[in-house]
């Protein structure tokens, strides 16, 4: 169902969103091969190997420090890889060009919000920069962007105004301006109460069912993981490769690696 | 299949009219669309009542986010509108942007401020003085600004507050030091002038001295120390919250967004600060001229007028300006350079800072060399 709708694009006028990917009737969105990712010399992670569907919503797991944010970054291109390689619909990943418009949303860790703008002029900034809709509409956009994450009436508030849990919220809704078709997600519900996570989960859920949003998540919210993710890659601190990949219900259920049940047991590292 | 939005007008029977939609109500569609659905709402002959959404094949959110809010400017005016038809994904998608009720659809005005803030943002106002005086400079700047102002290019719109920070706001400081500066190089020579019997000499010295060198250069030392350093920090801080990483997602860039706009507000701001340094510099000059070398201000002024001549002021203006740039270029290269969380920014700022101060005096020095030779050339 959702993998029909990504091959729609056959405009030459702007924009966004859509025509921001090539062509995708790959039904690979994202590839890494052979991928080491690090910092200068600092090896964090080596002989990554997966791809990611188009239609999926795709989990990065890990326990703190092992590298997730690393591979987000290295994934989008804002990292060099310090091995291997990473495609996106079938063209390599480097940082996102500055003449077109960027061919997917991200929502980072800490939020990222721009601190002087208020949460308005933050979402609509993207939507002024690459779309034609006057002020009006660019306004309407915004503005459901953050009911959509629960911060209506919010608007006019500044970043600093606003808690840390609201503020990943409104980068969610940032990453969500130029309706991208794939969506780099950063711990998404960290910060988040339990009902606004699920509602988090329901809203990425119909964005991927509805209107065939590919989402690449990291998390650690193992019920969240459950309830929407389609696959997911486990990494481990210092282990240096791929710890599991699969769905995770049949992980939980099948698989006999101690670190994997380790974690979906939430159980120490010594048990 | 088609890519454009399609709108298709029919009269109902009690009189009003509905609108049935077909093709795609995307954000890709752009503005095109967009214009074309309110266009059709504002201009059918009778009032539209219903908007069919049966036909449509694509809505995405920005869709759905417009057809809510042209539902509720409607309602908010009286005149309801329904939406119909939707297919189930749709449906869920509306759903989903729905707002619990119409105003809450539309922007809020910004809150204004309180009295209170009011009083205390007079009071304030009153104590400072001494900005209004380019604050008029600035309103005519920042009327200039939005003039050139294009919707795309986003950062003009802060060049205005940026040239009010650096420019408006430091001109007590900079007026001061100027002075003093005038006035110290006075007192120095005033003892020696009078030995010779050379008083009237004293506006040469303090005038040439201030036009050619110290203003821009004492100018540029406060610039730097202001306004720098906080470029340093500002976009230090951007760095390590990954702003500057989210500016690159969205396709904008930090040179572009964040550098440009400064270089331009500071290399329009610093000639006028020392052209104002310049002045309040041959007035301390005057104080010391008037009180210990019995010059009147006539004698004072007709000798600074002999004296300085229009390629000394270029030479300082010119200098600001090159200043000027260097204190940003370094300034925001330091900034977007910051790494390792708060106790990074701390760094850039430090470095920052001292090497615009020795960039200053290098390029000082080479400037005056130039000049030198092009005056006895
Ligand atoms: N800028 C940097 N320079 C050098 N090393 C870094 C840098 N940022 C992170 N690291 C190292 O990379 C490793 C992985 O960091 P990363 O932020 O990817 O972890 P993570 O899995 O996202 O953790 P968390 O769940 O806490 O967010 C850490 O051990 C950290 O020390
Ligand atoms: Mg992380």
């Amino acid at each position: 169902m959702a993998e029909e709708r990504t091959g729609t694009q056959e405009r030459g006028t702007p924009v966004v969103g859509e025509a921001g990917l090539p062509d995708t009737d790959q039904k690979i969105l994202v590839r890494a091969r052979d991928l080491a990712i690090g910092y200068g010399r600092k090896v964090i992670q080596q002989s990554l190997d997966f791809e990611i569907r188009t239609g999926a919503i795709f989990a990065i797991l890990g326990g703190s420090g092992c590298g997730k944010s690393t591979l987000l970054r290295t994934l989008i291109g804002m990292q060099p890889p310090l091995e291997g390689e990473v495609e996106i619909a079938g063209v390599e990943s480097l940082p996102p060009p500055l003449d077109t418009p960027p061919p997917f949303g991200v929502s980072f860790q800490s939020g990222a919000l721009f601190g002087s703008r208020t949460l308005l002029e933050n979402v609509a900034l993207p939507l002024e920069k690459w779309t034609d809709l006057d002020q009006r509409a660019v306004e309407a956009i915004a503005l459901a962007r953050l009911r959509l994450v629960g911060l209506g009436g919010y608007e006019n508030y500044l970043p600093a105004e606003i808690s840390g849990g609201m503020q990943k919220r409104a980068g969610i809704a940032r990453a969500l301006a130029l309706e991208p078709r794939l969506l780099f997600l950063d711990e998404p519900s960290a910060g988040l109460d339990p009902v606004t996570s699920v509602e988090l989960d329901e809203l990425l859920k119909t964005l991927n069912r509805n209107l065939g949003v590919t989402v690449v998540l990291v998390t650690h919210e193992l019920d969240s993981i459950f309830r929407i993710a389609t696959r997911c890659i486990m990494l481990e601190k210092g282990a240096r490769g791929i710890v599991a990949l699969g769905d995770p219900r049949e992980l939980r259920d099948a698989s006999d690696d101690p670190r994997v049940r380790r974690f979906f047991n939430r159980l120490p590292s010594s048990a | 299949m088609s890519d454009t939005l399609r709108i298709e007008n029919i009269e109902l029977p009690d009189g009003g009219a509905e609108l049935r939609l077909g093709g795609r109500l995307t954000l890709a569609a752009g503005a095109a669309a967009w214009d074309q659905l309110r266009n059709r709402c504002a201009s059918t002959a009778s009032e539209v009542r219903r908007i069919d959404l049966s036909a449509l094949e694509l809505v995405d959110g920005a869709g759905a986010a417009e057809l809510l809010s042209l539902r509720a400017r409607r309602s908010m005016a009286g005149r309801p509108l329904e939406l119909v038809g939707a297919s189930e994904e749709t449906g869920q998608l509306l759903d989903l942007y729905g707002c619990p009720n119409d105003h809450t659809c539309l922007k809020e005005a910004p809150p204004s401020p309180t009295a209170l803030e009011e009083v205390g943002k007079a009071t304030v106002g009153l104590l400072e003085n001494a900005r209004d005086v380019l604050d008029e400079v600035g309103a005519l700047v920042s009327a200039t600004a939005r003039a050139i102002r294009r919707p795309r290019s986003v950062n003009w719109r802060e060049i205005p507050q940026l040239m009010e920070r650096a420019g408006a706001d430091g001109v007590p400081i900079i007026a001061l030091i100027n002075f003093l500066v005038g006035l110290i190089i006075a007192l120095q020579a005033a003892d020696q002038l009078k030995r010779y019997g050379a008083n009237v000499f004293l506006a040469d010295l303090v005038g040439l001295t201030m036009t050619r060198e110290l203003a821009a250069l004492m100018t540029a030392i406060i610039v730097a120390g202001r306004s720098g350093a906080a470029y340093a920090a500002e976009l230090g801080t951007m760095r390590v919250n990954e702003e500057i990483d989210a500016l690159r997602s969205l396709g904008l860039d930090a040179q572009r967004f964040l550098v440009m706009p400064r270089v331009i507000a500071l290399a329009a701001v610093a000639p006028l600060l020392t052209l104002l340094g310049m002045v309040l510099g041959c007035l301390g000059g005057l104080v010391v001229a008037m009180t210990s070398l019995e010059l009147t201000p006539a004698i004072y002024w007709g000798e600074l007028q002999r004296a300085i001549n229009l390629l000394d002021i270029t030479e300082g203006l010119t200098k600001s300006v090159l200043f000027a740039i260097t204190i940003v270029f370094i300034s925001c290269q330091r900034g977007l350079g910051t790494r390792g969380g708060a106790a990074g920014v701390g760094r850039s700022t430090t470095s920052a800072v001292v090497a615009i101060l020795f960039s200053l005096i290098v390029l000082d020095a080479i400037a005056s060399t130039l000049f030198n030779s092009v005056r006895n050339g």
